[in-house]
């Protein structure tokens, strides 16, 4: 079991309440994290999705924009933070309603994904964007978001703090002692809140199927956060082992794995991020890529799979059902939900579609798999009901 | 009777000619819920240090090596239904097959239970 000596390893400002949890701790995206707590990630999984998991994602990368002239006039102000941005990644921030979150992607001049994001308005302060990006990349992220920014706006970096993600059906009643106004955000909205003397930016999202919340906190908080949320008996901690299951039950891409700088929007099946305005415009990097491939076929696109037998994981071959092999696995593992394998791969159109009857490659051996809907376990995100 | 290990963590409990295999507590201690398990065919012949079986937990696959020569005579049909016995009892319940041990003194190369346990300290 090879591993970097534990002081070249960053820790977040929770690390001595994962130790003291008993979490197992290994090394991830330059961290130290707990993979697991003593009950083992078979029973986190199964607690988050019954009731709420908190999960330290302090790793990430969460980071205001704003900008350094603002003129007092809201929406102009928004449209010119916006407008820095826009030119980088394939979706609407323009459009954004004050205290909106967005589901957005960096796009490289070949229309390949950089990485995957959230660009959120602020719902007081003009001007201002809240952006957050994954661990792994967020250095080149944030100098590719400064350099955009130029002398019009600062990017600053928030992830010398605590991030954390209360995720579950019952996240929504633990969040509500610590913020009672966080429980009447809509999905996909942030806020601050004032919480012991300190802010605390919360959003109503989260990369696992379920209702939830990410919560922004200075590093001197987190632990007081984290005590004040797990006090609740709702409440268990949660390890990475858990989130990349969770999530690849949500069938929710992960960068790095399912998504990297060769694969389009489109490929990865999230063309739902790109937005009706951008899209008439033409107006992102790759654009001319990105939207050949959404109005003809690209060579390949992200499919759900099922698996019989043994997992197949990242790297496994795809195989038609004569045997040939047509794509790969990006993500694979054991649905602890579902109690069966399941995976997300790359193939082309012609194999893509629900019940496709394909095969995977496991050690040698050719197992049957079939693609199906995604996600696999059915979101539960919250849904204001209209109002009448 | 006796019990032997590897520092791979397995290991044989050797009943006369036989031996019976499978994970040390502390392996599926380190490798966490235990979600399937890839059994060798009954009759295969596997030379020390083959792989033999392989045990899936949610993240990982881990392979899991013959401690010594020999012909599988038998394997535990009841992990296919039920991976997680090995957590649960990895020395017993759990065992993973059984092997027509080929040549005894391989047994004298293997750690005995002191020496396992000082490896896993």
């Amino acid at each position: 079991m090879a591993q970097s000596p534990a002081e070249t390893l960053k820790t977040t400002p929770l690390i001595a309440r994962h130790i003291a949890a008993g979490g197992r701790m290994v090394p991830f995206g330059g961290y130290n994290l707990p993979v697991q707590y003593p009950s083992g990630i078979m029973a986190e999984h199964k607690w988050t999705r019954e009731h709420a998991g908190l999960f330290d994602v302090s790793h990430m990368g969460p980071s205001f924009l704003v900008l350094n002239n603002p003129s007092g006039d809201a929406e102009a102000d928004h449209a010119a933070v916006a407008a820095l941005i826009e030119p980088l990644i394939c979706g609407d921030i323009a459009g954004l309603k004050p205290g909106q979150i967005r589901y957005t992607m960096l796009l490289n001049e070949t229309g390949g994904v950089i990485d995957d994001l959230m660009v959120a308005r602020s719902p007081k302060m003009p001007g201002s964007l809240y952006v957050v990006v994954n661990a792994g990349t967020k250095d080149n992220d944030f100098a590719l978001i400064a350099a955009a920014a130029g002398d019009t706006a600062k990017l600053t970096r928030a992830d010398n703090g605590a991030l954390l993600a209360l995720q579950g059906p019952e996240a929504v009643l633990a969040i509500a002692a610590l913020a009672p106004g966080a429980a009447e955000l809509g999905f996909m909205n942030y806020a601050p809140f004032e919480w012991q003397g300190t802010t605390l930016v919360i959003g109503r999202c989260g990369y696992t199927g379920e209702d939830g919340f990410e919560i922004l906190c200075d590093a001197n908080m987190a632990e007081a956060v984290w005590d004040a949320l797990v006090a609740d008996e709702r409440v268990r901690p949660i390890g990475l082992g858990a989130r990349d299951s969770l999530r690849l039950e949500a069938g929710l891409p992960l960068y790095g794995h399912d998504l990297n700088e060769t694969v389009s929007p489109v490929e990865a099946d999230l063309g739902f991020a790109l937005s009706k305005r951008r899209r008439e415009a033409a107006d992102f990097p790759g654009a001319a890529r990105i939207l050949a491939e959404r109005d003809g076929a690209p060579s390949r696109i992200r499919v759900g799979l099922i698996v019989e037998g043994a997992p197949a994981r990242e790297g496994a071959e795809i195989l038609d059902a004569s045997g040939a092999a047509v794509g790969v696995v990006t993500s694979g593992g054991f649905a602890p939900t579902l109690g069966r394998a399941i995976a997300l791969g790359f193939v082309p159109p012609a194999h893509a579609a629900v019940g496709s009857s394909l095969q995977v490659s496991v050690r040698g051996r050719a197992q049957t798999a079939a693609v199906v809907e995604t996600p696999f376990v059915p979101h539960t995100y919250f849904r204001k009901p209209k109002a009448s | 009777m006796t019990t032997k290990f590897t520092p791979d963590h397995e290991y044989i409990r050797v009943e006369g000619s036989t031996g019976i295999v499978g994970i040390t507590p502390y392996a599926q201690e380190a490798l966490g819920d235990i979600v399937f398990v890839e059994l060798p065919a009954v009759g295969k012949v596997l030379k020390k240090g083959d792989e033999a079986a392989v045990v899936e937990s949610v993240k990982a696959a881990s392979e899991i090596y013959a401690p010594v020569s020999g012909t599988v005579t038998e394997v535990n049909e009841t992990l296919s239904g039920e991976p997680g016995l090995i957590n649960a009892d990895p020395e017993a319940k759990g065992w993973i097959y059984k092997i027509a041990i080929a040549d005894a003194g391989e047994l004298d190369g293997l750690l005995d239970s002191d020496a396992y346990a000082e490896l896993t300290l």
